[in-house]
């Protein structure tokens, strides 16, 4: 395959899986891995767990990192272009649709009670979101007094979320240090 | 200038946000009502959406907000050159920071740094959401019909009951797409049979 037609299967292939996964996120995973590994051979099985242990630690959507990830390993910055630009494309061009749709059907008492509906079962969603997240995080003394810090400061005081999520990665960074200081001693 | 706003506090949203999906949603909240680009009610309404349709929350969102506030329905193009403006802002942070990550992943990985920082902010971001559900709570319960005294009680109660069996199901592993369906057709059915006024 010469380079082009590899930067061009890239964005068909993004294209697909951002065109088929409800929900984003992990749900993404799955999709990533058979394509990507199983199809087309451009990475192997431990890639993605290490595309999944970096898309924690690095900001933005998992979509997006894991696309520019295989894209740059396949085909260079060309490659992760195409491979970004594709999972990104299905979602632009159907939001941009619906807010479109939305705008025009807003006004419609049957759409209205739907939304009153929705906005219950949303919060049902977030909150199970939140608990899965819970579940998951590693607990310790430090990570409880982070949550609770984080909520208070958000919730009660309105402090920027920005200030509070560099404040928390410095207490996590401080953390980590003191606590191995404190194993060597 | 609207869309060099947009990709900027969008720019800020990708660069700030770990661990995708719903923790960006704090932080869009902020900034969002902030601008005054969407109201609490229409963000709720949106994750809705969002859950429903394909695609990362991030790149939805900024799609949605970009069209909503560089446009409307009017100014289609406009709309589009909004949401152009915003999608690439959110997804930009990440595209640049896995170039660097791709490069130097070895150094990355074992990066104490980096393991340090991310000890915070996973808790963080459990605490953040626990806010924004909070707030998101506030504006689904209690919305502006509230001190319509009989009806407005009545509908805080009935919310409350379609929150509750969602939940139940959401543990229950029901697939998102039909917790927002049901909770559609709850509402449509609720609405008309008793005549609520939303």
């Amino acid at each position: 395959m010469t380079k082009w037609q590899k930067i061009i299967k890239l964005f068909t292939t993004f294209f697909r899986i951002g065109a088929f996964t409800f929900g984003g996120g992990y749900a993404m995973i799955p999709l990533i891995q058979k394509e990507t590994v199983e199809t087309h051979k451009w990475i192997t099985d431990d890639d993605i767990l290490e595309i999944i242990a970096i898309a924690e630690s690095t900001p933005g959507p998992i979509a997006i990192n894991s696309a520019t990830f295989v894209g740059f390993r396949v085909a260079g910055v060309l490659g992760s272009v195409a491979a970004t630009l594709g999972v990104v494309l299905p979602s632009f061009i159907i939001i941009s649709v619906i807010a479109l749709l939305l705008n025009e059907f807003q006004h419609i008492q049957a759409v209205k009670y739907a939304f009153w509906g929705i906005r219950a079962g949303v919060l049902a969603l977030v909150l199970k979101a939140l608990i899965n997240m819970y579940k998951k995080c590693k607990k310790n003394v430090m990570a409880y007094i982070v949550m609770a810090l984080a909520f208070i400061c958000a919730a009660i005081l309105g402090i920027h979320v920005l200030i509070i999520i560099v404040a928390c990665a410095v207490i996590g960074l401080v953390y980590s240090l003191v606590k191995k200081g404190g194993n060597e001693q | 200038m609207i869309y060099l706003e947009l990709f900027l506090t969008f720019f800020c949203i990708g660069l700030f946000t770990f661990g995708g999906g719903y923790a960006m949603l704090p932080l869009i909240q902020q900034e969002v009502a902030r601008q005054g680009w969407l109201t609490d009610a229409q963000l709720v309404d949106f994750v809705a959406v969002s859950e429903s349709t394909p695609g990362p929350f991030a790149v939805n969102i900024a799609t949605y907000v970009g069209m909503q506030t560089g446009g409307g329905t009017e100014n289609v193009l406009g709309g589009i050159l909004g949401a152009i403006c915003a999608t690439l802002g959110v997804v930009l942070p990440s595209f640049i920071v896995i170039l660097i990550v791709a490069k130097i992943y070895d150094a990355f990985k074992e990066s104490k740094i980096v393991k340090g920082c991310m000890m915070g902010l996973k808790p963080a971001v459990i605490g953040l959401i626990g806010s924004a559900i909070v707030s998101m709570a506030n504006t689904v319960l209690f919305a502006d019909s509230f001190n319509v005294s009989v009806f407005g009680e009545l509908q805080f109660y009935l919310s409350i009951l379609i929150f509750a069996v969602m939940t139940l199901l959401s543990f229950k592993k029901v697939h998102p797409i039909l917790i927002v369906c049901l909770s559609a057709v709850a509402g449509i059915v609720i609405g008309y049979a008793l005549d609520l006024k939303v």
